[in-house]
């Protein structure tokens, strides 16, 4: 099948509007016998089932967690981009449009993002309608900070808390919904598979987690919203839920995977501490506006600090490395994430790294204290201000900024940032790879939708800081619900789904016979073994820094793992009750799939593009030598992955990219 | 470390529960307690038992999905914090610890330390929202100042996570430390006032329903928060109440 991306003709200006202007429209009275599934309740999916609720339509909602008000996107601290110009610095959509697809490495789809951008400031309008706390500055209107990337002040915030306060805004929109009965939610249930009737998705198979039973559900449209797979390397700042399942089943059931190995590593997560971590937490970037990036210039002044026996307070200013203001003097600590990330892995890898495995930097606030400091003696009229006074009025302007994010770092470390630098080191994080979808959100499979971090289209090969919630509440509230209304009004008179079909027969048996496998396998390995197992080899040959010999040899072992794990795992409990074991090994079955089409895909993108430095591509003299080497005449592409069987024969469908607004150049921040 | 947990089993809803004893060897101080439980059920289900099931997500104390009570306290023996930020550095070699779900009426266990919350839904569900169009074009942002304060303060309210500790260690298993959160986000909002009186009221009411038992200012719940939510909110939402019904 040729990939058609659908993208309406015109100037990239007026693209959306004229789209908007001429759809098909569902008649209010129609929509009322209209059924759509929508499956995760973050802010993708949540704003989504709230927004056609609030049209008219039947919603169906689907969460693992006992409420929507759980899932990850309440994890994103820093906050969401709008291009409001409220700061008068030269904002426009034209500028948000530009710093996107520019921070994305030009891999992401142009029309998207300006779209993206055109409808940022809505975003924020709705969200203050419907009570979430921004902050404010002292004249009551709302302020904003600036994020990696970019060069004006365009980031709307809730302190440190800005995913969690923009996804109870959606999830109180949702209880509206559900108040009113159109929609209805069901908690604790994950969805196993979709179901096509005559090509079309018609439905999915879940379960509920409580009582294991397994459920039909039909519906006119599927909506996945199921965010992304940055769980495949094991440790990641994902919920420990996060999960491929759902679009990885769809994918299996005809819908391409696009990208797969665009992931981001952020730059500032906390460091890892031993072999039993669980899962890695993440510092928001918001950190990098105050803090100054480092190591010791010199190497035996690193050795001590790793041995313990010299604190980093003890290092006097000439003798630190500010390596990122050293490098990028145009942007310095606020360069982009995939840039922050790798020049802290090339520190640490030259052995500049300052804890015991080597593997952090520096990120220090005491200019920052002392900064503020001073403006504050200034504002309180305090003459001759001593310096530990200064010092403290700083703390305290921090500690209003990021003050939940320093008392986070306390209790995982047992360390005082406010006395000591925090110390950071990169960590898998957003993956900006997922299914294919067009410019209306369709997947590859009639009626089958998906949006959020689980598509692909807007963020390129790297994600600008804020623009995750932006993309999530984007296609929710504003974007879906016309592009979806467009396919629906085919629908208005085809009637209630029936699930007693051959179709939902056969799925559901495919369901159930896999979870009697698991159950009655009873191997010897538990799922984490092989999940660890897995994230292991992610991580060294298919993390931020690639070859082609270890994604090769990447590809062969986790097959091996995977077909050791079918051999050999062993689950406890039974499927009619809950049980959390066989959640688990249904979802890393499915990362020991979608970790080989990963690396595959790695292994066919021979540039260095993004957070993904390919080895074999680098700029060797220049200004810009020894930085990533970006080929735009090779691979100027998504790479859409058909489902074929084995990872390994995935067959791979290009979709060119045209740049007709921006022009393609290397990205420098210098 | 070496310690022995005393930890709860009950199959499901209708089973009878009881308390087991178990023994964790090595456990280092810098695992999170969560990953010290993990460590447990890698133990179980490697000698074919089932795991000890126990809720949690984002482990970075911010999705509300941990509960538990840790030796006779909510979130266990720190302060401001979830499970998922309690650190074993807490404990002692040789220690034994009793954790145990949540009680309370209005929470029924589902199963070993899980407890069902959705009598916190049903309360949003009432009437914990602002009855805006979501698929509209409302106002401009800026066109509705809020002062500073305001806004700081509706954030503190609103940094709620709705885990439950709160319930889970009054002795009445009131809930109005979270629904007076709820309340007061939105009553220091300039939005949403139109509709106030009859928030408050079905929020309440709801909560009557749901069984949680009333306040009587002993400030357990305050101390036990993990995100510091104030005492304030439930005399504001008793404030906003009484000028409801007047």
């Amino acid at each position: 099948m040729a990939l058609d991306s659908k993208i309406p003709k015109g100037p990239i200006k007026d693209k959306w509007t004229i789209y908007k202007d001429k759809i098909d429209l569902v008649n209010p009275a129609n929509k009322r016998n209209i059924d759509v599934i929508v499956v995760g309740t973050g802010l993708a999916g949540g704003s989504a089932a709230a927004t056609l609720a609030e049209l008219g339509y039947n919603v169906k909602a689907f969460a693992y967690q006992d409420s929507p008000r759980r899932a990850h996107s309440i994890a994103a601290q820093g906050g969401i981009n709008a291009a409001k110009n409220y700061m008068g610095d030269g904002d426009s959509n034209y500028r948000l449009f530009y710093d996107t697809v520019k921070g994305g490495d030009y891999r992401s789809r142009e029309a998207n993002v300006h779209r993206l951008a055109e409808v940022s400031g809505n975003i924020i309008d709705q969200c203050v309608a419907q009570g979430v706390p921004f902050a404010r500055d002292y004249g009551g209107l709302l302020d904003n900070r600036s994020f990696g990337g970019v060069l004006v002040s365009r980031t709307f915030y809730a302190k440190g808390q800005t995913g969690q306060q923009l996804l109870l805004g959606c999830y109180s929109a949702m209880n509206r919904q559900i108040a009113r009965g159109k929609i209805e939610m069901f908690n604790r249930h994950e969805m196993l598979d979709v179901v096509k009737v005559d090509g079309k998705a018609r439905g999915i198979i879940a379960r509920d987690l409580i009582t294991g039973e397994i459920e039909r559900h039909s519906a006119h449209a599927v909506v996945i919203a199921t965010g992304g797979y940055g769980n495949v390397y094991f440790l990641s700042t994902n919920a420990m839920g996060s999960n491929a399942t759902a679009a990885w089943k769809i994918h299996k059931k005809g819908a391409y995977f696009a990208n797969p190995c665009f992931t981001q590593i952020h730059p500032t997560c906390i460091p890892r501490s031993g072999d039993y971590q669980s899962k890695l937490t993440l510092m928001s970037e918001s950190l990098r506006n105050d803090g100054r990036i480092w190591v010791p210039a010199k190497i035996e002044d690193a050795k001590a600090i790793q041995a313990g026996k010299l604190k980093p307070t003890e290092i006097a200013e000439e003798n630190r490395d500010y390596y990122l203001e050293r490098r990028y003097p145009a942007f310095g600590n606020l360069v982009p994430r995939d840039v922050a990330s790798r020049a802290a892995k090339e520190r640490c890898d030259a052995g500049f790294g300052v804890n015991a495995t080597g593997e952090a930097v520096y990120l220090d606030f005491a200019s920052a204290f002392e900064r503020y400091g001073t403006e504050q003696a200034k504002i309180h009229g305090i003459k001759n201000p001593s310096k530990a006074e200064i010092i403290k009025l700083g703390q305290g302007i921090i500690e209003e900024k990021y003050g939940n994010l320093f008392q986070m770092y306390e209790k995982i470390i047992a360390e005082n940032p406010y006395e000591t630098p925090m110390m950071i080191y990169p960590a898998t994080h957003y993956t900006m790879g997922g299914v294919w979808v067009d410019y209306n959100l369709m997947t590859t499979v009639e009626g089958l939708y998906c949006i959020g971090e689980a598509n692909f289209s807007d963020h390129g090969a790297n994600r600008l800081g804020a623009s995750a919630l932006m993309q999530g509440l984007a296609d929710g509230y504003f974007v879906l619900p016309y592009t979806i209304g467009d396919y629906l009004a085919d629908d208005i008179r085809t009637g209630k789904i029936p699930t007693d079909s051959k179709e939902f027969d056969e799925v559901e048996k495919e369901v159930k016979d896999r979870i009697e496998f698991f159950i009655n396998n009873k191997g010897t390995k538990s799922v984490d073994h092989f999940h660890k197992r897995l994230g292991k080899v992610m991580w060294d040959k298919v993390g931020m820094s690639r070859n082609e010999k270890d994604l090769k040899a990447a590809m062969v072992e986790i097959k091996a793992i995977r077909e050791e794990f079918w051999k050999d795992v062993m689950v406890p409990g039974s499927a009619n009750e809950m049980n959390v074991e066989l959640e688990k090994a249904g979802r890393v079955a499915d990362f020991l799939e979608l970790g080989e089409l990963f690396a595959k895909d790695a292994l066919n993108r021979n540039e260095s593009c993004g957070g993904h430095f390919r080895e074999e591509s680098v700029e060797l003299d220049g200004e810009q030598k020894g930085e990533a080497k970006r080929n735009d005449k090779d691979f100027a592409y998504v790479s859409a992955w058909e489902y074929k069987g084995e990872p390994a024969d995935a067959v791979l469908h290009k979709e060119e990219l045209e740049f007709n607004d921006i022009e393609l150049k290397q990205r420098s921040y210098k | 470390m070496n310690l022995t947990l005393k930890i709860w089993r009950q199959k499901d809803s209708d089973a009878k529960g009881q308390m087991v004893d178990y023994k964790v060897t090595d456990i280092s101080e810098h695992m999170s307690f969560l990953e010290m439980l993990d460590v447990l059920n890698e133990q179980l289900v490697n000698a074919g038992e089932e795991p000890v099931a126990f809720d949690h997500d984002c482990r970075e104390g911010i999705c509300g999905m941990c509960s538990l009570y840790i030796n006779g306290e909510a979130h266990g023996p720190d302060r401001g914090i979830t499970t998922c930020q309690l650190h074993m550095r807490m404990f002692n070699d040789g220690d034994t610890i009793t954790i145990e779900p949540f009680r309370a009426a209005a929470f029924p266990v589902i199963k070993d330390l899980i407890v069902d919350r959705m009598a916190f839904e049903r309360i949003q569900q009432a009437g914990g929202y602002i009855s805006v169009n979501t698929s509209g074009n409302t106002q401009d942002a800026n066109s509705l100042p809020i002062s500073k304060h305001a806004a700081d303060e509706a954030m503190d309210a609103a940094a709620c996570i709705g885990c439950g500790a709160c319930v889970a260690t009054c002795k009445n298993s009131s809930a109005m430390l979270f629904v007076g959160a709820k309340v007061s986000q939105y009553a220091l909002l300039p939005q949403g006032q139109v509709e106030a009186a009859d928030r408050v009221k079905n929020m309440v009411a709801q909560m009557d329903l749901e069984g949680f038992g009333n306040c009587t200012n002993t400030g357990a719940c305050e101390v036990e928060c993990p995100k510091g939510i104030s005492l304030d909110n439930i005399a504001r939402m008793n404030r906003e109440l009484m000028k409801a019904n007047l």
